[in-house]
């Protein structure tokens, strides 16, 4: 009974995900696709029709399936350990170095990255976060996006606020004049370790911080680290301009929020195709690039969103490489970039793709300048995910804090982090 | 089973008197030997295969650093000893710190939701136990929680414990129990203890309802009337009565409750979505984040075994006890 009992906790890393296999039907291949749309029923039908494109040029049939960010690491983890899953993956580029220390997909050296139409075609900055440096990337970028600040036209107008906010000074004192009944002036998700360790990546840049050392150690309690991460955190606990019902939110209820004019402000990457979605018609918001601090802090970087986006990556147990490359290759080709990108407001990742007239909307000009100029990689270092898990997982319980009433201070801040850090060396 | 057939003097028909060959009878005495045995086969398969085998790999990872590095080819995992338990058991490390935060959590967890579910299934199977009209209809109900997928049931919970759209919240305030304009948070901080806690005990009490249900049908009525005869009242019967004839029942099912209870992962996982707050931080999903979340598979499968080995000795103290106890009533 004990054994039986057990075995959910002592085999939990023993077992594999079994998924898909793709044995003995070279002519099929298996696509994990990220959810980039507003719900996995769209990102089918989006993506439907391009698979039967593929399949009519190259007579291999792709079987899709539209993993939930919530699921997607596990998943990838559980088909790198079991040699079994898919052949073609979507992974979010910050996991890139992570998922290439498993030594499970195929690295893209230049013969590779030959075979998908060679190194040229790609974005720079995007193809740099696809992997450690020095090293053969472990994908090709497929979408890339940026954060930005998105801000509700009448909402603003309403509260006689003319320009958005360009600092984190004016963001709060924009925020303050729009926190009334029923109405927040920003909103964060705050349960959602992902997004929180995005934003401590910002804010440490801003504030001169650094997560990881150039020998890859962690460096999470640092004085730049602590006061960025309070920043960010004060915008809930001190200046009350987010809702504290946001220290629950991990399904993306902030966006909602925002489409229903709960909120005023929101930092999000390439939201407005999820706006539409919900109903807010592309009138009604304006977009600007995340702000700065008015004085910039000693060592601060003027660096205002990390170069977000999605890769696609080849696992090396795949039975049929020359067919996952050439579904890389018809993914990131011209045609399909624009297709793709338009439909999600994300930004091509390929050069050539990027002068079509549907990226020049204002969304993507300020997606694409952010990226063009004031964005930065996450650290490319193996344990990137263990950062984004720990340091995220910190900030939601300072939201809780703060969201319970509880003074969150420096102090706090920087036992949080610092336990966080001693995690990553266990 | 065997005991039950026909009585009287009638011998069986294809059960030869002593008067066939004696070759033939010890074959027949080896046949039957390993009948049960090979019966067994495919039930001892599946339990090694299922059960055993996985646990021992769980041992042998423990003693491995097996990190992202290793987990495509295990082989190359450097072997590491008994650091990975050096590392659980240090309870001033930040690691050790938390998993003992974890285990008073879970054990405090444990005995709340044991407890009540016991009480609550008690209760009721108790005020069912004779027939009325509905009885039937109010067993149905009360057995409800237990037909329902858990995600399903779980995922219905979050959304009721949500802070500003949740049912919980909006119920309380109608009631005044709540200030309306600052509600509490359930599924965050403090009373994320008491959310999980209810969800658990609305999820495990059916189970005890049903099993002392069953047990109560074998206690013979002359006991109740022979109490009744000599003025027993309704707790006096209870005790002496009742509570004494469904110890074989309970015996096993609060040892079930409490380690489906104390090993729960699907309750906080769902409820929480993957991080539980500290103060809701049960072992399982503690050593779901240590082993995923960090990718430190040895780590999270040394604490394993040292779960797996506390469950065991738990479970022997307490088999030890209620039968001796038993033998002595």
């Amino acid at each position: 009974m004990a054994v039986a009992a057990l075995l959910t906790t002592a085999s939990i890393a023993a077992c594999g995900d079994s998924g898909d296999s793709s044995e003995g039907a070279a002519k099929t291949l298996t696509y994990w696709a990220s959810n980039q749309g507003a719900s996995i029923e769209f990102d089918k039908q989006t993506l439907q029709p391009e698979l039967d494109k593929f399949e009519q040029q190259t007579g291999i049939k792709v079987n899709v399936e539209v993993v939930p960010w919530s699921d997607l690491l596990n998943r990838l983890l559980a088909a790198a350990t079991s040699g079994k899953g898919p052949d073609v993956v979507n992974i979010g580029n910050t996991w890139s170095a992570s998922l290439q220390a498993t030594n499970a997909l195929v690295p893209f050296d230049d013969a590779t990255l030959a075979k998908v139409g060679g190194k040229d075609r790609f974005v720079p900055a995007a193809l740099a976060a696809a992997g450690a440096p020095g090293k053969p990337p472990a994908a090709v970028p497929l979408y890339s996006l940026a954060y930005a600040l998105y801000y509700n036209k009448k909402m603003f107008t309403d509260a006689g606020v003319t320009t958005p906010p360009t600092t984190w000074e004016e963001l709060v004192e924009t925020g303050k004049k729009l926190t009334k009944s029923g109405q927040w002036g920003l909103a964060v998700e705050g349960a959602n370790p992902s997004e929180n360790s995005h934003h401590a990546f910002t804010f440490g840049q801003q504030w001169g911080g650094e997560w990881f050392d150039s020998a890859g150690k962690p460096t999470f309690d640092t004085p730049q680290n602590v006061a960025a991460v309070k920043r960010y955190i004060d915008l809930m606990a001190v200046d009350k301009i987010v809702n504290p019902s946001n220290a629950e939110y991990a399904q993306n209820q902030s966006v909602a929020d925002f489409a229903n004019r709960k909120a005023a402000m929101l930092l999000w990457q390439a939201a407005g195709s999820n706006f539409k979605a919900q109903g807010m018609s592309p009138e009604e918001w304006g977009i600007a690039p995340v702000p700065f601090p008015a004085t910039t802090p000693p060592g601060g970087k003027k660096v205002n969103s990390m170069v977000a986006g999605i890769n696609m990556a080849v696992f090396k147990h795949t039975e049929n490489l020359d067919g996952s490359l050439e579904f890389v290759k018809f993914m990131t080709s011209d045609a399909e970039q624009v297709i793709l990108n338009k439909t999600y407001g994300s930004l091509p990742s390929v050069k050539t793709a990027n002068a079509d007239p549907a990226f020049q909307a204002p969304e993507q000009k300020v997606l694409g300048e952010v990226l063009g100029t004031t964005a930065a990689p996450l650290p490319q270092v193996p344990e990137e995910s263990q950062f984004e898990t720990l340091v995220g997982t910190a900030m939601k319980e300072l939201f809780a804090d703060a969201a319970g009433g509880k003074p969150v201070t420096e102090a706090q801040v920087k036992e949080k982090l610092g336990v966080a850090q001693q995690k990553m060396g266990s | 089973m065997a005991t039950t057939t026909a009585p009287g003097p009638v011998r069986p028909a294809g059960r030869p008197a002593q008067d066939g060959p004696p070759s033939r009878r010890k074959r027949r005495t080896v046949r039957r030997s390993y009948l049960p045995y090979l019966l067994l086969v495919p039930a001892a398969l599946l339990e090694l295969g299922i059960h055993v085998v996985p646990m021992l790999v769980g041992v042998w990872m423990s003693l491995l650093e097996l990190t992202q590095f290793h987990i495509r080819d295990w082989s190359t995992a450097p072997f590491a000893g008994f650091e990975n338990y050096r590392v659980t058991f240090d309870f001033d490390s930040a690691t050790g710190k938390d998993l003992l935060h974890s285990f008073w959590v879970t054990a405090l967890y444990t005995t709340l939701s044991v407890g009540f579910s016991w009480m609550l299934g008690l209760a009721a199977a108790v005020f069912l136990q004779r027939p009325f009209k509905g009885r039937a209809l109010l067993r149905t109900l009360f057995l409800t929680p237990y037909a329902l997928p858990v995600y399903t049931a779980v995922i219905t919970w979050t959304f009721m414990f949500q802070r500003d759209t949740g049912l919980v919240n909006h119920a309380l305030d109608q009631l005044g129990l709540i200030d309306g304009a600052n509600p509490p948070f359930w599924l965050i901080g403090e009373n994320s203890f008491v959310a999980l806690l209810i969800v658990s005990v609305w999820k495990s009490w059916p189970f005890a309802f049903l099993c002392l249900m069953a047990g109560l049908q074998n206690v013979p009525p002359e006991l109740y009337e022979a109490s009744a005869i000599d003025g027993a009242n309704f707790w006096r019967r209870l005790r002496d009565v009742t509570l004494p004839m469904l110890r074989p029942v309970n015996q096993v099912l609060l040892l079930v409750l409490f380690l489906w209870t104390f090993n729960d992962f699907n309750t906080p996982y769902v409820l929480f979505g993957g991080s539980a707050p500290r103060q809701a931080d049960l072992i399982s999903i503690h050593i779901y984040q240590s082993s995923f979340v960090t990718w430190n598979f040895g780590l999270g499968s040394a604490m394993s075994v040292a779960l797996l080995l506390f469950l065991l000795v738990v479970t022997a103290v307490y088999l030890l006890v209620t039968n001796r106890r038993r033998e002595h009533a």
